[in-house]
């Protein structure tokens, strides 16, 4: 096989280096800051506010919204076009149901909670990245949280199973690739995001899996760690 | 909302301000911070007190107008995210976003900072497009200032990706920079009652009478003027406050 060492030098299972922040922005109830290699994303959490227009709302608990954007100069080469997209939007609903079963919001009937991420610059991961700075943000608000959500891309690159892959990494081409996101809850190891583009076997994807829950401890513990120094004395 | 006027105005008129400052101070901290994003080939974040705004240019190559051939392009947007107050929400741009993109747009271009004849590569075919994007990460007020001052610090870090053999390598910079001529730079001044402010707050910026946003070059000429506001301005007004404007710019492009 081919790929016997990562392009950027990193350990099989080693991410990219990774750095957290919570309240970064002032408006915001909640915010955060998650920037793991080159991919960066700032997330910004609102509510419990109340939800128009009315259709929309539910009498019997709140809900969260997830709002994913790329900033425009945020791509490598050409220009991203403001405004959602059909991939924007995709991401944004997985995000709401990788991060919704978390939360708590039956106290805040008709209400919702929204969740904006921004990226201003990317390199692959940047749907987990979102997802990580988002929970970082949504307990930064003082919302009721079941537990902590964190995600990273897995994969396989030729027959080695790979942990956070970059972007030179995706576009492997001497031999067979898998990105596999997954996001998982830090307590119960439960996995509330799956999404997998590639080709890899049932085995392959077990494994993959297995690192996914060692990798997302550990960037759960610095999201945690992230929050204790916002609230530190 | 009455009542917020009535204090804010007589704060002001008193030669106060609902945050302590003197009627001629930008808020604290002033900074530029340059390349805050790899992707993009010139950024830059500017924070005022706590307005946080930031931009970046993109430069792709395209086909001239056809009533100039031997020209590029600029182009500038500025996007007021929601993430940045609860103010605002997703969807198309609002004409507060479009003004704040209109105005720095011509600040930059009328001044003729960027030669756009220099950015044509092959006359009639390929010439370069500047795209300026700007964006609110939090909006504590003075948009205005924030937006032109970061559109000008993102020019100011951009470098050309590198060209040859007719494609385009934007992993790799080349060490040719966007050559500015001129560096503009935006003052807002605000009427409230018969004085004037500079870098309202966010409560300041809900409820002036008047403003005018005077884009000027380091030799004191003017490349844009935008009043906005329900008051009008006598001519007075604008004499003083371009006054204002130019001798405050001096300040902030200490900063860049």
């Amino acid at each position: 096989m081919v790929y016997k060492k990562r392009l950027d030098g990193r350990g099989w299972e080693d991410t990219r280096p990774i750095e957290a922040k919570a309240g970064v922005i002032k408006n915001a109830d909640g915010s955060a800051y998650f920037k793991i290699g080159k991919t960066t994303a700032y997330a910004a959490v609102y509510g419990p506010r109340e939800l128009y227009p009315r259709f929309l709302q539910n009498p019997k608990t709140g809900i969260l919204r997830c709002f994913y954007n790329m900033m425009p100069f945020s791509g490598m080469g050409d220009r991203v076009r403001p405004g959602a997209n059909r991939r924007s939007k995709e991401i944004s609903m997985v995000m709401e149901k990788a991060l919704g079963l978390v939360v708590d919001l039956h106290d805040y009937p008709n209400s919702t909670v929204d969740v904006f991420v921004e990226l201003s610059q990317t390199d692959a991961g940047s749907r987990c990245a979102a997802i990580c700075a988002a929970a970082i943000a949504l307990a930064d608000a003082g919302i009721d949280m079941k537990d902590m959500v964190s995600a990273v891309a897995v994969g396989k690159i030729d027959d080695k199973i790979v942990a956070d892959l970059d972007y030179h990494e995706e576009a492997y081409e001497e031999g067979p690739v898998a990105d596999i996101p997954v996001a998982m809850l830090y307590n119960t190891k439960e996995i509330t995001l799956l999404q997998m583009d590639g080709e890899v076997s049932k085995e392959e994807l077990l494994n993959a899996l297995e690192l996914a829950k060692r990798v997302t401890e550990k960037i759960a513990q610095i999201q945690i760690k992230a929050l204790k120094e916002r609230y530190a004395p | 909302m009455k009542e917020l006027k009535e204090h804010t105005l007589r704060l002001i008129e008193e030669g106060r301000r609902n945050d302590g400052r003197k009627h001629m101070d930008y808020r604290e901290p002033v900074v530029v911070t340059y390349g805050i994003s790899g992707t993009a080939e010139g950024s830059a974040q500017v924070q005022i007190g706590d307005t946080i705004v930031m931009a970046g240019v993109k430069l792709s190559i395209e086909t001239p107008y056809p009533d100039t051939p031997d020209q590029g392009g600029i182009m500038v947007n500025v996007e007021l995210y929601p993430l940045s107050s609860p103010e605002y929400e997703p969807g198309p741009p609002g004409i507060l976003a479009v003004e704040l993109a209109r105005v720095v747009d011509r600040g930059i271009r009328e001044a003729k900072a960027i030669d756009l004849k220099k950015l044509c590569i092959e006359k009639g075919a390929k010439a370069w497009t500047v795209g300026i994007d700007i964006v609110t990460v939090n909006d504590a007020g003075n948009l205005f200032d924030a937006c032109a001052l970061a559109a000008l610090a993102a020019l100011k870090d951009a470098y050309f990706p590198v060209y040859k053999d007719g494609e385009l390598h934007y992993e790799e910079k080349s060490k040719k920079k966007v050559s500015l001529s001129k560096e503009p730079v935006s003052v807002t001044v605000y009427k409230f009652g018969n004085s004037y402010v500079i870098d309202p707050n966010a409560e300041e910026s809900c409820v002036y009478d008047a403003r005018l946003t005077v884009a000027s070059t380091d030799d004191g000429m003017l490349s844009a003027l935008q009043k906005g506001g329900d008051a009008p301005l006598t001519v007075e007004d604008v004499n003083k406050m371009i006054d204002i404007a130019i001798e405050k710019a001096t300040f902030l492009r200490k900063k860049l």
